[in-house]
């Protein structure tokens, strides 16, 4: 029943209209992770120790919280029809094993929804502590909405749950490809740098008030509450990071060489960090020797697949993936640092880091975090290339044959300019609003 | 089997869709339709007012059947988005304003925003409706697959869903928001709302009445399939349930009104859907062809079974909030003086 058969002579475009539809979401989506928990964890504040500077300060974040989350519907379900739009093949083909995991997904999305709405819109008009559990449901939709997602990313990076008879589908088994080998590492990770991202954000906007002047306990509090929360999440990312790694090596072989830029199997392979690599070597950066095979076996000497060890055209764009792995890194590192900074603060004197450099560092870590973010996912998601479903069907193989995919890229360009344009404005007007802090 | 069970789970959807959803692009089309900033400023806050809670849990309805679509009928799935990829952009592209515009409007401070944002919303409210209408169209009247990228969806039946969904959108949002206003005592919106609910109906029967001869003319196969059998009786039921409404707004009893209008827009697509059995793209590939394997059917319905029992109390706690009152904002009139927050 396949009636298009013509070649698309805008496959990058299509790509890139993804990629930007998928990186306009994705920093949506660590609000919705991460924003409900740190609203309530305010308002949880408010209710055991009655001062109404946790509840002024968890009511402006639920209010930011719906926004973003209307933002996040919208720019969401772009992506839902951008599946249909520009991967039709792989839809059709591939709908039946990963597609229950859009249907539970979606069931989450219903519950937040409603529950964001009864939050607040609750505020004052339910009891506390009714107001206080109308909030849980919304945490909860936001790990189960996301793990649902994750499982078909993970799906297409190591395809399971099914058999393949004479390249027809068979035996399909939709909860095998749910829960696929990927799915737990992506899901931590993602869920951590969800944390990182909203945090920080977050935290940066009270830092520069507080760099502003503004040093009362409203904006003190607006500054530590996400900062404990990245705290937290900074150090275990590291151990996550690893853990993804691992899992990469085993899996996408090619994937994890194109990290590095690996040419040849090497046993006891080393690691450059820092450097660009381009036009397929590495220039400048420290080279570590064996560090690529103790991060990717934990064993100095073991042997580590190249990319040489797969015919050229299954090999990703090795120079994209290589340095977009290495500015996550990059700048994980910095947070982390970061994140102990505040902690070490904290724990040894009881109080903020003193120095004027913390409070920029933060304002600076917001968007560095959201840059983190989709240099993670450009690794991940360039590192799976040439595949869309790894191993099994091209990306090239996938796309429609429609026509338009350029006005359709440079529509969406202009309205996701106008759409973060306006939120950005609003926002900021909303943060220079005095806090409504009750007696 | 399971391929009806599932095919009835997408109706589901599409229904509570086209009634709850549609009802929320309605309300926009009325904001559209308000007339100058002085004198649409208490319909348009009353709008926001209704809105505000249930619109975007509304809206999932449709990445719900967007879902199940992709996920139990693929080969389906893939060639509408194939044939009739203009509308769906222009109808995605449409939801990010209407949505966007939407929740920020609440946060714009001067009249000049305010009325930029609402132009955006309202104009885009009329927008999808349109283009989801004409997208249900073609594939009832046997558009898919084409290649004719324009033609598969501007053919008579597809512009005329495309009109209907526009229209019973606005007469849904009339009723409900009556309702609304009688329940926040604003006898003036009670009124104006009702008006409008009358004007929408005369206009949903007439484009009804006449569509019977566009439908005959331009898709025999599916006038066949809605003048006979139990097509036929959706029809019917349709009818009864529009002139219902109109004599139940008459009287004022809003709340039945509220459920025999939503019946009347229900089963309009139930008799579609009748009407092409056993074909799922009329014409081109029937139901069984469509359906994705029974591994995947029965576990999408038992996803669905349990997403439901959580699903279902969860929206009956936000419509009864809503309802009786205790998630109501405030009214503000929008676009007079009282745009600021």
């Amino acid at each position: 029943m396949v009636m298009r058969m013509d070649i698309q002579p805008y496959l990058l475009e299509a790509r890139q209209m993804q990629a930007l539809s998928l990186g306009v979401h994705i920093p949506l989506v660590c609000f919705g992770i991460a924003f409900p928990a740190m609203v309530l964890f305010a308002e949880g504040l408010w209710l055991r120790t009655g001062d109404p500077t946790y509840k002024a300060l968890a009511r402006r974040w639920s209010k930011v919280m719906m926004i973003l989350f209307a933002v996040g519907v919208v720019t969401g379900t772009i992506l839902s029809f951008e599946l249909g739009l520009l991967w039709p093949r792989f839809m059709e083909e591939w709908g039946e094993v990963f597609g229950v995991a859009f249907a539970l997904e979606g069931f989450s999305f219903f519950i937040e929804a409603i529950f964001i709405a009864i939050y607040v819109y609750g505020w004052d008009r339910l009891s506390p502590r009714a107001h206080m559990l109308s909030g849980i449901p919304i945490v909860i939709a936001g790990i189960t909405g996301s793990a649902f997602v994750i499982g078909v990313n993970g799906w297409m990076n190591n395809p399971e749950g099914f058999d393949l008879v004479d390249g027809e589908l068979a035996n399909v088994r939709p909860m095998a490809a749910l829960f696929n080998s990927n799915v737990w590492h992506e899901l931590v990770h993602m869920y951590l740098a969800g944390f990182l991202v909203c945090g920080f954000l977050v935290a940066g906007v009270y830092a520069m008030a507080r760099m502003g002047g503004r040093r009362d306990r409203y904006h003190r509090a607006g500054l530590i509450i996400p900062l404990a929360f990245v705290a937290l999440a900074a150090p275990a990312q590291v151990v996550v990071g690893d853990w993804a790694a691992r899992t990469v090596a085993e899996n996408q072989p090619t994937k994890l060489a194109a990290f590095e830029g690996l040419e040849e199997t090497t046993a006891g392979a080393g690691l450059t960090v820092g450097g660009i690599y381009l036009g397929g070597k590495t220039y400048g950066g420290v080279e570590i020797p064996k560090l690529l095979s103790f991060l990717a076996f934990h064993d100095p000497d073991a042997r580590v697949e190249g990319l040489t060890a797969v015919p050229e055209s299954d090999r990703p764009p090795v120079a994209v993936v290589r340095n977009s792995f290495q500015v996550m890194v990059g700048i994980g590192t910095f947070l982390v640092a970061l994140a102990a900074w505040f902690l070490v603060a904290r724990l040894r004197h009881g109080r903020l880091p003193a120095s004027a450099w913390f409070l920029r560092a933060v304002v600076a870590a917001g968007p560095l975090a959201i840059v983190a973010l989709i240099a993670g996912w450009i690794t991940t998601e360039v590192g799976r290339q040439p595949w869309i479903v790894y191993g099994l069907m091209r990306t090239e193989e996938a796309v429609t044959g429609a026509d338009g995919i350029p006005v359709g890229f440079a529509t969406l360009i202009v309205v996701y300019l106008a759409l973060g344009a306006t939120v950005l404005y609003l926002l900021r007007r909303l943060a220079r609003t005095p806090p409504e802090v009750e007696d | 089997m399971a391929a009806d069970l599932v095919l009835a789970l997408l109706i589901v959807g599409l229904t509570a869709y086209a009634v709850l959803g549609g009802a929320d692009f309605g309300a926009g089309f009325w904001d559209l339709t308000a007339g100058g900033a002085k004198g649409g400023a208490r319909v348009r806050g009353l709008i926001k007012r209704s809105m505000s809670p249930v619109w975007e849990a509304n809206h999932v309805w449709l990445i719900f059947v967007l879902v199940i679509l992709w996920t139990c009928f693929p080969p389906a799935f893939a060639a509408i988005m194939d044939t009739l990829y203009v509308p769906l952009f222009i109808a995605a592209v449409g939801i990010i304003f209407r949505g966007g515009a939407f929740a920020l409007r609440g946060e714009a401070a001067t009249i000049g925003e305010a009325r930029a944002l609402g132009a955006i919303f309202a104009t885009s409210s009329v927008l999808v409706p349109f283009c989801l209408g004409a997208t249900v169209g073609a594939v009832a009247s046997g558009q898919v697959p084409s290649d004719d990228a324009l033609g598969a969806w501007t053919n008579a039946t597809s512009l005329l869903a495309g009109a209907m969904a526009v229209v019973t959108g606005a007469f849904l949002a009339a009723v409900f928001m009556a309702g609304d206003a009688r329940r926040a005592g604003l006898d003036d919106l009670v009124r104006a709302f009702r008006r409008r609910a009358l004007g929408a109906a005369v206009v949903a029967g007439a484009l009804a009445l006449g569509g019977i001869a566009i439908v005959n003319a331009d898709a025999p196969a599916l006038y066949d399939g809605l003048t006979s059998g139990a097509g036929f009786a959706c029809v019917i039921v349709s009818g009864l349930g529009g002139l219902a409404t109109i004599g139940l707004v008459r009287a004022g009893g809003w709340s039945s009104a509220r459920f025999t209008a939503s019946v009347a827009v229900g089963a309009v697509l139930i008799g579609m859907a009748v009407a092409q059995r056993p074909d799922f793209l009329p014409g081109e590939l029937t139901l069984e062809e469509a359906a994705a394997g029974d591994s995947t059917l029965v576990v999408t319905l038992i996803s669905a079974a349990a997403g439901l029992a959580i699903l279902l109390p969860s929206l009956a706690l936000l419509f009864r909030l809503t309802l009786t009152g205790t998630l109501d904002q405030e009214f503000h009139p929008i676009g007079d003086e009282e745009a600021k927050r």
